[in-house]
């Protein structure tokens, strides 16, 4: 029984850690419409920036925050205006992933340039500490990101419903020629969201980076599955960002302990197909409108 | 109120009007008839700000407005209600309405705009917590009429407003935009029900292959041969 709650306990930190990483993945694509590559590498710019701040200023990680979340908005608001907007009219919306492709292979090679190949450790600062609740021993770090990711889903959910630049933000995603007309300023809703998607990300780097050694590859290490939960929950549902998390942190979880740590990502993409078959459009998405295509 | 000055406007190569000029004063109703394709959409959305003329002025109050995108016209006071409703489907009816007052001048007034739109239209203030998906195509039409009017416009422009809806419901819009004049609103419209809206116009425009060819009083074009041959099949 023991075993069972740990194991989920485990499950569920993953899933909070896949989470804090994808909600700013399925936001910007379900309101932009792009799928970007150069997530991942987002978050690793996030990590070495917080590893940098905590380092040379000698702070716990998460003030880190103060900079870091402002700093990614800033990339994330100019990757749109600047890669993105320019290719928004582009006949082949293929062009815009390939820049983002393109973007991701820049970054990466950038920090090899700056950091070198070599990990950066920022300072634990108390967050790899076990924490015991009953049976169960999770890090402190860890309950951080898991609480964190739901806060950010909720606030991101009460944001897009309750104000008024997060209704223009769905008005935009929902009906972009009448979003025009309401007077919204489209353009501008795209940078918006791409910077707070980007944000989204700088959060996660702050809280994770404590906890995982920072590499110029790190990113590719966390955005796989962030695609996978993305893509899992329906694209563009934040809600379901966060259930298909939770469910690939438990399988991940349970699978890797019955069945064998080298069988964890067989049995994460066995499931994944699976629901996919079921439900091609993820847990939350909507079915695809073909009406389009019908006589 | 509103000029255009010898506009051409299309979609990337294709130029759809050619030379159209055309003005509207404040407090009148003006209407284009025309063909299916003559460019009366095309028309509305290039004052809107939606497609940009390749050629022309257009001046609303004075002020060149040729070059401003669709938002910031409706910062001036031009708001079109676009054929085929084109609500936010999965936002409430509500939510909808509030859309509509998006720009800053008419946020301020949200609630009292509010209150006004929803006495003009009884039906939608009952659906207002419903998802707009989920309306007939006749309480669509209404919302997207209130919704238009939620932005306090100083120009409302209607798309085919009765495009696609059944004969009764038709006469629930049209008696909504004859309320709508009533109040001294300016208005141009397009629509393919061309007796009502020459009835109720004080002018009107005849476009053909994106060409104005004929231009008079509501009341001389029901009476032209021309227009009674080719649109109202008389």
């Amino acid at each position: 029984m023991d075993t069972i709650l740990q194991l989920l306990a485990n499950g569920l930190m993953l899933g909070g850690l896949f989470a804090i990483v994808a909600v700013g993945l399925t936001l910007i694509f379900g309101i932009v419409k792009v799928v970007n590559f150069a997530h991942g590498e987002f978050l690793m710019v996030g990590m070495y920036l917080t590893f940098l701040v905590t380092r040379m200023l000698g702070l716990h990680p998460f003030v880190a925050v103060i900079v870091v979340v402002p700093a990614l908005f800033l990339i994330g608001a100019l990757t749109q205006r600047l890669i993105i907007q320019p290719l928004m009219s582009a006949r082949d919306d293929h062009i815009q992933i390939f820049a983002t492709v393109g973007l991701s292979t820049a970054l990466i090679n950038l920090a090899l340039l700056v950091f070198g190949a070599d990990i950066a450790n920022t300072p634990a600062s108390g967050l790899r500490t076990p924490i015991e609740i009953g049976p169960v021993r999770v890090l402190s770090g860890q309950i951080a990101i898991f609480v964190a990711s739901i806060a950010l889903v909720i606030g991101l959910q009460l944001f897009l419903q309750n104000t008024a630049m997060g209704r223009a933000i769905r008005a935009v995603a929902q009906n972009r020629s009448a979003a025009q007309l309401m007077g919204i300023n489209v353009d501008r809703i795209y940078i918006l969201t791409f910077g707070i998607g980007a944000a989204c990300v700088g959060v996660a780097a702050v809280l994770i980076a404590p906890l995982y050694p920072t590499s110029p590859t790190i990113g590719t290490y966390f955005v796989l599955t962030a695609f996978v939960v993305v893509v899992l929950g329906g694209l563009g549902s934040i809600p379901g960002a966060f259930v298909g998390s939770l469910v690939i942190g438990l399988i991940d979880s349970f699978a890797g302990f019955y069945i064998g740590s080298d069988m964890r990502e067989v049995a994460v993409f066995g499931v994944f197909l699976l629901i996919l078959i079921l439900r091609p459009a993820g847990l939350f998405g909507k079915q695809l409108n073909l009406s389009h295509v019908s006589p | 109120m509103l000029k255009l000055e010898t506009i051409d406007a299309g979609y990337g190569a294709t130029t759809i009007l050619h030379d159209v000029s055309l003005d509207v004063n404040a407090g009148e109703v003006v209407t284009i008839v025309g063909a299916n394709g003559a460019g009366k959409t095309t028309t509305l959305r290039t004052i809107a700000g939606l497609i940009r003329p390749t050629s022309g002025r257009i001046l609303f109050e004075g002020r060149d407005i040729t070059r401003l995108s669709a938002h910031e016209t409706v910062d001036l006071g031009i708001t079109l209600i676009p054929e085929g409703r084109q609500l936010f489907p999965e936002m409430t009816v509500h939510e909808n309405l509030l859309m509509g007052a998006y720009r800053s001048a008419a946020r301020e007034k949200q609630a009292d705009t509010l209150e006004e739109v929803l006495t003009l239209f009884p039906r939608v203030r009952e659906r207002l917590d419903q998802n707009a998906a989920s309306l007939s195509g006749g309480e669509q039409q209404m919302v997207a009429i209130a919704r238009g009017m939620m932005a306090r416009p100083k120009l409302l422009m209607f798309d085919e407003p009765s495009l696609g809806l059944a004969p009764i419901i038709v006469a629930q819009v049209f008696a909504v935009i004859d309320t709508i004049v009533k109040t001294g609103a300016t208005v141009l419209i397009v629509e393919q029900n061309v007796f009502h809206t020459l009835k109720a116009a004080d002018r009107g425009y005849v476009l053909e292959n994106g060409e104005i060819v004929l231009t008079d009083s509501g009341k001389a074009l029901l009476a032209n041969d021309h227009v009674r041959q080719a649109y109202l099949g008389i």
